[in-house]
């Protein structure tokens, strides 16, 4: 065993550097997103079954030990049937539309730091990346609604480019916020300067902005309850209503990859990421508890957890908001409260008010 | 060696995106053309390590600004033969625009010959942030010219704000400070005291 192990490792080595780096890329993109397919099909039953409790209901449990073959049921379904074209509809762009959103919702996670180092591209500008990637996936629901050459599809993309131009700004501001914080734009850096205890992290001087994130977040992922570009009481399915099969299980896909996402974003730039939040704690260490007190990757997936966890508890209480009180909350509120803040964020620096300005 | 090819590449995508926006039929297909020489071109400033001006033109232009153009290209009733009707009035100021264009393209190629140098771009190791020195010219040795942009942009939004403030008569809106001040005792609810009416007309069977 041992020896075979060794041979491996002569073979490894006796590659050139660039194919190593190469094989390493490819070996790294394929876990990440073998475990974050897995974590959306996961999503979506946990979504049902939390749903379900909520409603007083049971939710599906009958595919598998509690339900758990569900997910599975479901992607044989969808995968098996056939992807209509409509014969009006615009074929290129039809086509490539859950493409860009399955890509662009994957392609972000390649900055995201699971732990320490444990990163896939250590990048300076990755906020940026993030930002520009989850602008750009706006373009898999626009194209979508027009090409379906749909009234339905197109009014959702309409609703969502709007949307979603609208709750970019207030994210974006509320991550300029993170940034004077962190003074970098490197997410690993952002986790290590919230280092300290749970005191440390950015979430209690910059609250406000942590909350419009989230819920920017909500909307920009087009979940309940800002869902008006799909809205099926309104416009059946919007963008996605002409698709079938495996096309529309890849916006489902990317849907809820960019939950997760967005869940991530939000731990690591406010929630300290990998970090624990019994980080500090003296009394811990030493005794049985002390492991606790230890950075890993088990408290990130903890908190990613709570937030999407939010996520269904939000689309099980909260009615539909109406088109114009979404555009009412993001101009008219979040984009001045995050101004404002960004100001008293400005003026906390320049006094050194601590322990996070220092 | 693979930095030329990954040049190539995008440098050809770019043209053939640029050729695509002015010969495509379909203003939508135009505005994705356009869509593809921004991505195309933010991956060649990356090629250039400018990666901060990179992700910004993807953020700012593909993110934001085609979203919209998008938007309003897409709810027009493409009539083509309209379209094309003025094109021969407007040929002359195009033949103009695209001569200035094609001196200014060769000015900046040429540079050299025309005795214009710049300084050898240099490699920075990769901790090197193109951001923060961004940053740091913009807020130092620019900060007028940097000021001044930042007032001209907010004259443009002041400017197009007044442009939509103007009331239509009869249109209803809600007011959300009113809605939310509501109180279960007080306006909600109204209870009236009135005498007890004789029932009018028969009792219907």
């Amino acid at each position: 065993m041992t020896q075979t192990l060794h041979e491996l490792r002569a073979y490894w080595d006796a590659l050139p550097p660039a194919l190593q780096l190469t094989l390493q890329s490819i070996g790294g993109i394929m876990v990440i997103m073998i475990c974050l397919i897995l974590a959306v099909a996961y999503m979506t039953l946990a979504e049902r079954r939390i749903i379900g409790f909520m409603q007083v209901r049971l939710g599906p449990n009958r595919v598998g030990p509690w339900g758990l073959l569900q997910p599975f049921a479901d992607v044989l379904k969808l995968v098996f049937k056939e992807v209509i074209l409509p014969s009006s509809a615009n074929k290129f762009l039809f086509i490539i539309a859950p493409i860009i959103s399955i890509a662009t919702a994957f392609a972000a996670w390649a900055v995201i730091p699971f732990s320490n180092g444990v990163i896939l591209s250590n990048i300076n500008a990755g906020l940026l990346y993030i930002l520009a990637l989850t602008s750009f996936s706006v373009y898999g629901v626009i194209l979508s609604g027009w090409a379906s050459n749909s009234k339905y599809a197109f009014l959702g993309a309409m609703r969502s480019a709007a949307q979603m131009v609208a709750y970019e700004i207030a994210m974006g501001f509320a991550l300029v916020g993170v940034l004077m914080a962190s003074q970098s734009l490197n997410l690993n850096d952002i986790v290590l300067g919230q280092s300290g205890n749970i005191g440390h992290w950015y979430l209690w001087p910059l609250l406000p902005l942590f909350v419009i994130y989230f819920i920017s977040g909500v909307a920009e992922t087009n979940r309940m309850p800002f869902d008006v570009a799909e809205g099926e009481s309104e416009i059946v399915a919007g963008f996605h209503v002409e698709y079938s099969g495996t096309a529309f299980a890849a916006f489902f896909l990317a849907e809820y990859a960019n939950m997760i996402l967005i869940s991530a974003l939000a731990s690591i730039m406010f929630w300290g990421g990998w970090l624990s939040p019994f980080q500090g704690w003296h009394a811990l260490q030493g005794t049985f508890l002390g492991f606790l007190t230890a950075a890993s990757f088990i408290w990130f997936a903890v908190k990613i957890g709570i937030f999407l966890y939010a996520f269904l508890w939000l689309r099980a209480t909260f009615p539909r908001y109406r088109y114009d009180q979404i555009m009412r909350l993001g101009w008219k509120v979040f984009i001045p409260i995050t101004i404002l803040w960004l100001v008293l964020e400005g003026a906390a620096i320049v006094l050194k008010i601590g322990p996070w300005f220092v | 060696m693979v930095q030329e090819i990954i040049f190539i590449v995008l440098a050809a995508v770019l043209i053939g995106a640029a050729l695509g926006v002015i010969t495509a039929r379909n203003p939508v297909h135009a505005a994705l053309f356009l869509v593809l020489a921004f991505v195309t071109s933010a991956g060649l400033w990356l090629l250039l390590e400018a990666e901060f001006l990179g992700i910004v033109l993807v953020l700012v232009y593909v993110g934001a600004v085609m979203v919209l153009f998008l938007f309003v290209v897409m709810m027009l009733d493409i009539n083509t033969a309209t379209l094309r009707q003025g094109f021969a009035r407007y040929a002359p100021l195009g033949v103009v625009v695209a001569a200035i264009v094609a001196v200014e393209i060769g000015y900046v190629v040429w540079s050299e010959k025309l005795g214009v140098t710049f300084g050898t771009p240099v490699n920075h190791p990769a901790e090197y942030s193109n951001t923060r020195e961004l940053g740091n010219v913009i807020y130092t040795s620019y900060v007028y010219p940097f000021e001044l942009a930042a007032v001209i942009l907010l004259v443009g939004i002041v400017a197009a704000i007044t442009l939509t403030l103007r009331r239509r008569a009869g249109t209803r809106s809600q007011d959300p400070v009113k809605q939310v001040r509501v109180s279960a005792k007080r306006g909600r609810v109204r209870l009236v005291n009135m005498p007890s009416e004789p029932r009018h007309g028969g009792d219907g069977k």
